[in-house]
């Protein structure tokens, strides 16, 4: 098992282009990096590899001067420095592509790639010797873009060549890039390896945050390991293998074991029929998903966060409509064309507990007892016509509070100061006691304290008893495995396979969710 | 818009207000001592003709009957995050409503009939006139803020057509309608007092006040009370949960406005029923504005906007004594109170939430130590 | 005939000198709100600078120094909401409120204070103010058809302030679009993050935004008082500055539209004014209010999507908060 702060192996005679020493990093109570050391050697690609939260882009933006580290030592080439903003980064040769661009959408490419770094007053001129530099650089690395095209015009993929331009431009001599492959297609993806490759040639650095196993093993040199705001393992990439960096990556933790009898479905309640989602800027977000949900029976979602499942909530939840397919609810078929909002959604008996609770679950301003009621207040449901009684409320989410457990069991205190756990329990509270026949889950256990988790669980397997159907959708791959009872893996916004509780083990499933394995490992899974 | 940062609720509510009300006269006094006058000699007599001379308290009443209204417009709107800046247009096509059933209908039909009409006539056009930008901004993205602004204007414009036109008084010069009848005034307060006995100066202070109290109950109820205000105001705090909850935004926001709108409208009924029983151009002079102020001192919450209201209601009347008083001091000085109150407690509001935050904690902080010692 | 052809450039002539305030506070507007700063407040300043503008005038009998301290007291007022929406983050729509409602008082208070009047200045003598310049050879060209008649009439014989504001349009298009400075600016009101990310300072952007808005705030305000009238009146900028922003809105903030929009709204005044009272066939008499009233509607109408789309820049009214 690896140790935190172990040395890259067989690359310490190379000189180092970034050396970080224990570098510290707390936002309010969040303590995003924790004694993280990273070594990255000059000339090299260097991977980053972690889940969503694991500190990666905390440690870049770092780097780049957006936050100040609260304690530890920075080196670039050697030389100590500390990096105050973003005008210190690129003057030190460092250079960015973020993950959500920061392009200004209606400039020119060459309008980008100048900004901040003109060089004249004139534009004019500016623009003139900009040109020059870039057909230089566009040659030499293979990134040829149009340099007059508008940039909300171009294809994602281009838009990111633009990025990478722009910090050659500036000087980079590292390059970063942050989570880069996204919202590129394969084909896309392919030529911005081709860039990295030629990058490397030329004497830069790169440093790839990701959390897609495959890109580390298809392009890195190194790779290092961040989990939970900790750097954990350091590995030359082809000393180490998939499995090994998913385990790594994921983590064991404490297995809770639910008392989980084996379920008895029953009839169907969801049929999802070639479901497709295009997102606004064009790219596929879902693709032809289909599979059935029965009454009595949890089924998991596995996927590592961004391969559609959020937006598969979303579309099943009716906040967003599907582009082309739909799903059929107890005889009612939703689709782009007959679309159906979360209200109407709630009265065929859909409950959902969303993935973002603070975004969506609860009004954080709101109180406790008026949170519990969020999607639930309208004039049609429990209560008597346009009044809202305090007194009745109070009494409901008191109640709730009781059978759930939430603490403080005070209904006027405000949603946003519960603690995470007592939160996702007051979302629910809600979301169950409307005893609903489908329930959608996201990440029912996400900031969760252990205690919380083993309640929520235990929730989860009583309603699916009482003959709830359950979709939950998870990145923790144990939850999923000891809740489902059949698993389903997304990537890249497909169902790739399924697997059967009993047939389920990490090692099948990681290698699903990295997008690696195929179909023939689940047996009639997926239906 | 003003997030309390570290602050405790309690200094959020009662503590800042206070301090940028202070803030405001400590420059406004700055102001006076520079014009040549004693600024404390000022505030005396600005507090004493706002509620010491005979008949200033009613005065300074009827003032907070216009705040009241305006600024329970913009506190309800303000609770679905909108900012509705046309409250003075609102007011202005009010009095229009109110106007124009009292000339349809005052030799017709009894005042009990005939004010109800009116007072909802008051309400309905202004509801129209803040449902539409309301409607802009939830189905077409128009900036309610430029919208609003916009219709005040296009309301100012409508209103000197109307009344130097169509609706002038026959054989009259000024752009106004004719005197209604007396079946369409809404009674002094102070007749009404005179009538059981008791004892009150004469002022404009009418019904419309008891119709605004009214109408802050009808608010509290509206938005903590009714399913509508949880809608309202779910919207406000986060438009993803309320789609989330299945909440039609776009009718919220529309609806917020309306309401919003029929608020300022009726602030109408002060002017045009109870003191000049016609209508005339520029009643508002200015008060939907000040309903910004008094929303945003009293932090959106009807107890606030009374007390808030109060205090404009002070000021304007205290500025009608300084103007009489001081040769060099006018009602204008009134506006730069308001002014600097605005500025202080929207603009500049986060100047102080963060030193007062920190001198809070530094206070609170020596208490815990203290308690942590004795375990 | 020749006399309604005469009545139009006098209505041209007219429409240019209403036009001027207009198409200063527009130009500050786009500055402003290019760099993604709300400003409602370009009535505010006007107001104040023209009431510095007549009372510095008044008092050391020259324009040029009333000019000069308008211009500064309107970049005050600029700094002032500078460090509302910028630095501590606060609303802008308010602060821009608040500094309009401000001005409206502080005018009038020192005005009675200053000069005892009410609220006015004393009425300017003639070189107390901006005088009309007429072009060489005006005269003699003017009996000219057409030509020499525009050149009388319509072009020649504005104070130097009219030009000033036609030349501000020219450098505000040439500053937004050939400097470095407009190339940051624009950034920073679409996407402050892509300026942020390359080094450059968003706040020191918006605030330069913001002093400039204020000079050309000055401009106009110095131009009510000194040059168009011959004094401050309380109030006398009676919704110009509303009207300036629904011009730089309908003009899609960009220069040449504003200044198109500006020429549009001054020419529905100048029309007006001289329609008081007329009679016109079939509607009688002309509804000067509702003329009036247009440059409002047709904001309302261009704002709701009716007439092409007006686009903001995409970062405006956000206090710019590096993200987490």
């Amino acid at each position: 098992m690896a140790q935190p702060n172990e040395k890259p192996s067989g690359g310490t005679s190379l000189p180092l282009a970034i050396d970080l020493l224990n570098i510290n990093k707390r936002f309010g109570d969040v303590h995003a990096n924790k004694d993280v050391s990273l070594q990255v050697a000059s000339g090299r690609i260097h991977g980053i590899i972690g889940e969503n939260g694991a500190g990666k882009s905390t440690l870049v933006s770092i780097l780049y001067g957006f936050y100040t580290a609260d304690s530890g030592s920075i080196k670039i080439n050697g030389v100590s420095t500390p990096i105050l903003n973003s005008a210190d980064a690129i003057a030190k040769g460092i250079g960015m592509v973020h993950q959500h661009f920061m392009l200004v959408p209606n400039f020119t490419v060459l309008e980008n790639v100048m900004l901040g770094h003109e060089g004249n007053l004139r534009i004019d001129v500016a623009a003139q010797h900009t040109r020059q530099t870039l057909e230089k650089l566009s040659a030499d690395f293979g990134l040829a873009v149009d340099l007059d095209m508008i940039v909300e015009d171009l294809p994602v993929g281009l838009q990111q060549r633009v990025e990478i331009l722009k910090a050659l431009f500036r000087g980079a001599e590292i390059l970063i890039l942050d989570e880069p492959t996204g919202v590129l297609t394969p084909q896309e993806t392919e030529q911005l390896f081709d860039i990295l490759r030629a990058l490397r040639e030329q004497g830069v650095t790169v440093l790839l945050i990701t959390h897609k196993l495959k890109e580390i093993m298809a392009i890195t040199d190194d790779v290092s390991v961040m989990r939970a705001g900790q750097m954990v393992a350091h590995r030359k990439t082809s000393e180490t293998s998939p499995p090994e960096l998913a385990e790594l990556m994921v983590g064991r933790k404490v297995l809770l074991e639910v008392d989980h009898s084996p379920a008895s479905p029953g009839k169907d309640v969801l049929v999802v029929e070639d479901l497709c989602l295009d997102s606004p800027g064009g790219a596929a977000a879902l693709k032809d998903i289909s599979f059935t949900l029965r009454a009595g029976e949890i089924v998991g979602i596995a996927g590592v966060s961004g391969n559609g499942q959020s937006e598969l909530l979303d579309v099943l939840s009716g906040i967003t409509p599907p582009t082309r397919g739909g799903f059929y609810l107890d005889g009612r078929y939703i689709s782009g064309k007959t679309p159906a909002n979360p209200a109407t959604l709630r009265d065929l008996g859909v409950a959902h507990v969303p993935e973002d609770r603070h975004k969506r679950g609860i009004v954080l301003p709101f109180s406790a007892a008026e949170s519990i009621i969020l999607g639930y207040s309208a004039a049609s449901d429990e209560g008597e016509g346009w009044w809202l009684s305090p007194e009745t409320l109070d009494t409901h989410c008191t109640r709730l509070m009781q059978d759930f457990d939430i603490r403080p069991p005070n209904p006027k205190l405000a949603s946003g100061n519960f603690s995470g756990g007592n939160q996702q329990k007051i979302v629910l509270a809600r979301e169950i006691s409307a005893q609903p026949r489908l329930l959608l889950v996201g990440q029912p256990t996400r900031g969760v304290d252990i205690g919380a988790i083993e309640f929520i669980h235990k929730q989860l397997i009583a309603l699916r008893n009482a003959g709830c159907a359950i979709l939950v959708v998870s990145v923790e791959l144990d939850e999923i495995m000891s809740l489902s009872d059949r698993i389903l893996v997304m990537n890249n916004g497909q169902m790739v396979g399924g697997l059967a509780r009993d047939e389920a083990d990490e090692r099948r499933l990681g290698l699903m969710m990295a997008g690696i394995g195929a179909d023939e490992q689940g047996t009639g899974a997926s239906r | 818009m003003s997030s309390p940062h570290d602050l405790p609720r309690w200094a959020d509510i009662g503590l800042i207000p206070l301090i940028n009300l202070l803030a405001a006269l400590v420059v406004s006094g700055i102001v006076v001592a520079i014009i040549g006058e004693n600024p404390i000699e000022a505030m005396m007599v600005m507090i004493k003709g706002a509620f010491v001379y005979k008949g200033s308290l009613g005065y300074t009443l009827y003032y907070a009957t216009n705040f009241i209204f305006t600024g329970l417009a913009v506190a309800v709107a303000f609770h679905a995050m909108l900012f509705n800046i046309g409250g003075e247009g609102q007011a202005y096509l009010g009095g229009l409503g109110a106007g124009l059933v009292c000339l349809m209908f005052d030799s017709a039909l009894p005042a009990i009939v005939l004010l109800p009409l009116a007072i909802m006539a008051a309400a309905g056009f202004g509801a129209i006139w803040g449902a539409v930008p309301g409607y802009l901004q939830a189905k077409r993205g128009s900036h309610i803020v430029i919208t609003t602004i916009m219709f005040n204007f296009l309301a100012a414009s409508i209103m000197v057509w109307l009344l130097a036109g169509a609706l002038k008084a026959p054989g009259q010069m000024s752009p106004e309608t004719r005197v209604f009848s007396d079946n369409a005034a809404l009674p002094f307060i102070h007749e009404i007092a005179n009538a059981i006995g008791w004892e009150m100066a004469r002022s404009p202070l009418n019904l419309s006040f008891v119709v605004a109290l009214l109408a802050c109950v009808g608010v509290w109820v509206l938005i903590w009370r009714s399913r509508l205000g949880y809608a309202i105001r779910a919207t406000g705090h986060s438009a993803d949960a309320a789609e989330y909850a299945g909440i039609p935004v776009s009718r919220v926001v529309i609806i917020a406005m309306a309401i919003s709108g029929g608020l300022a409208g009726m602030m109408a009924i002060n002017e045009i029923l109870g003191v000049q029983h016609r209508t005339i151009l520029n009643f508002t002079s200015g008060y939907g504005f000040t309903g910004i102020a008094v929303a945003l001192m009293g932090r959106n919450h009807p107890v606030g906007i009374i007390l808030a209201s109060l205090l404009f209601g002070a000021l304007y009347q205290g500025g009608a004594e300084l103007d009489f008083e001081f040769s060099t001091i006018t009602r204008e000085m009134v506006l730069l109170i308001q002014g600097l109150i605005i500025l202080f407690s929207g603009g500049l509001a986060y100047m102080f939430n963060a030193p007062l935050a920190r001198l809070l904690a530094m206070m609170l902080k020596g208490n815990r130590q203290t308690e942590a010692r004795h375990g | 005939m020749a006399d309604l052809w005469l009545q139009f450039l006098l209505t041209l002539d007219a429409t240019c000198r209403v036009a001027t305030p207009l198409i200063l506070c527009a130009m500050a507007g786009i500055f402003s709100e290019k760099s993604g700063v709300i400003d409602i407040s370009l009535e505010g300043k006007m107001l104040m600078s023209a009431f510095a503008a007549a009372a510095v005038a008044s008092l050391t009998s020259s324009a040029l120094a009333g000019l000069v301290v308008a211009i500064g007291i309107s970049v005050l007022l600029g700094l002032l909401h500078g460090l509302a929406s910028v630095t501590l983050r606060g609303n802008q729509v308010i602060s821009g409120l608040a500094i309009n409602i401000l001005a409206s008082g502080l005018t009038v208070t020192v005005g009675i204070a200053v000069f005892q009047q009410g609220g006015q200045t004393p009425n300017l003598a003639r070189d107390e103010r901006f005088r009309p310049i007429e072009l060489p050879l005006a005269e003699q060209i003017g009996h000219i058809p057409v030509v020499g008649t525009i050149y009388k009439e319509v072009i020649s014989g504005h104070n130097i302030l009219v030009w000033t504001a036609f030349a501000a349009v020219i450098v505000t298009a040439i500053v937004l679009t050939q400097t470095r400075f407009g190339l940051r600016l624009r950034a920073v009101g679409e996407k402050p993050e892509a300026l942020d990310s390359a080094g450059v300072s968003v706040a020191k952007t918006r605030y330069l935004a913001l002093i400039i808005a204020g000079v050309l705030c000055g401009i106009a305000g110095a131009y009510l008082s000194t040059a168009h009238g011959s004094g401050f009146v309380r109030e006398m900028t009676a919704g110009k500055g509303y009207i300036a922003l629904a011009a730089m809105i309908f003009g899609k903030w960009q220069p040449r539209g504003a200044l198109l929009a500006c020429l549009l709204f001054g020419f529905l005044e100048a029309v007006a004014s001289r329609l008081q009272g007329v009679q016109l066939p079939l509607i009688g008499e002309a509804p000067v209010d509702l003329i009036l009233a247009l440059p409002y509607l047709l904001t309302v109408i261009l704002l709701a999507g009716f007439v092409g789309k007006a686009m903001p820049p995409r970062a405006i009214g956000e206090p710019y908060i590096k993200e987490r």
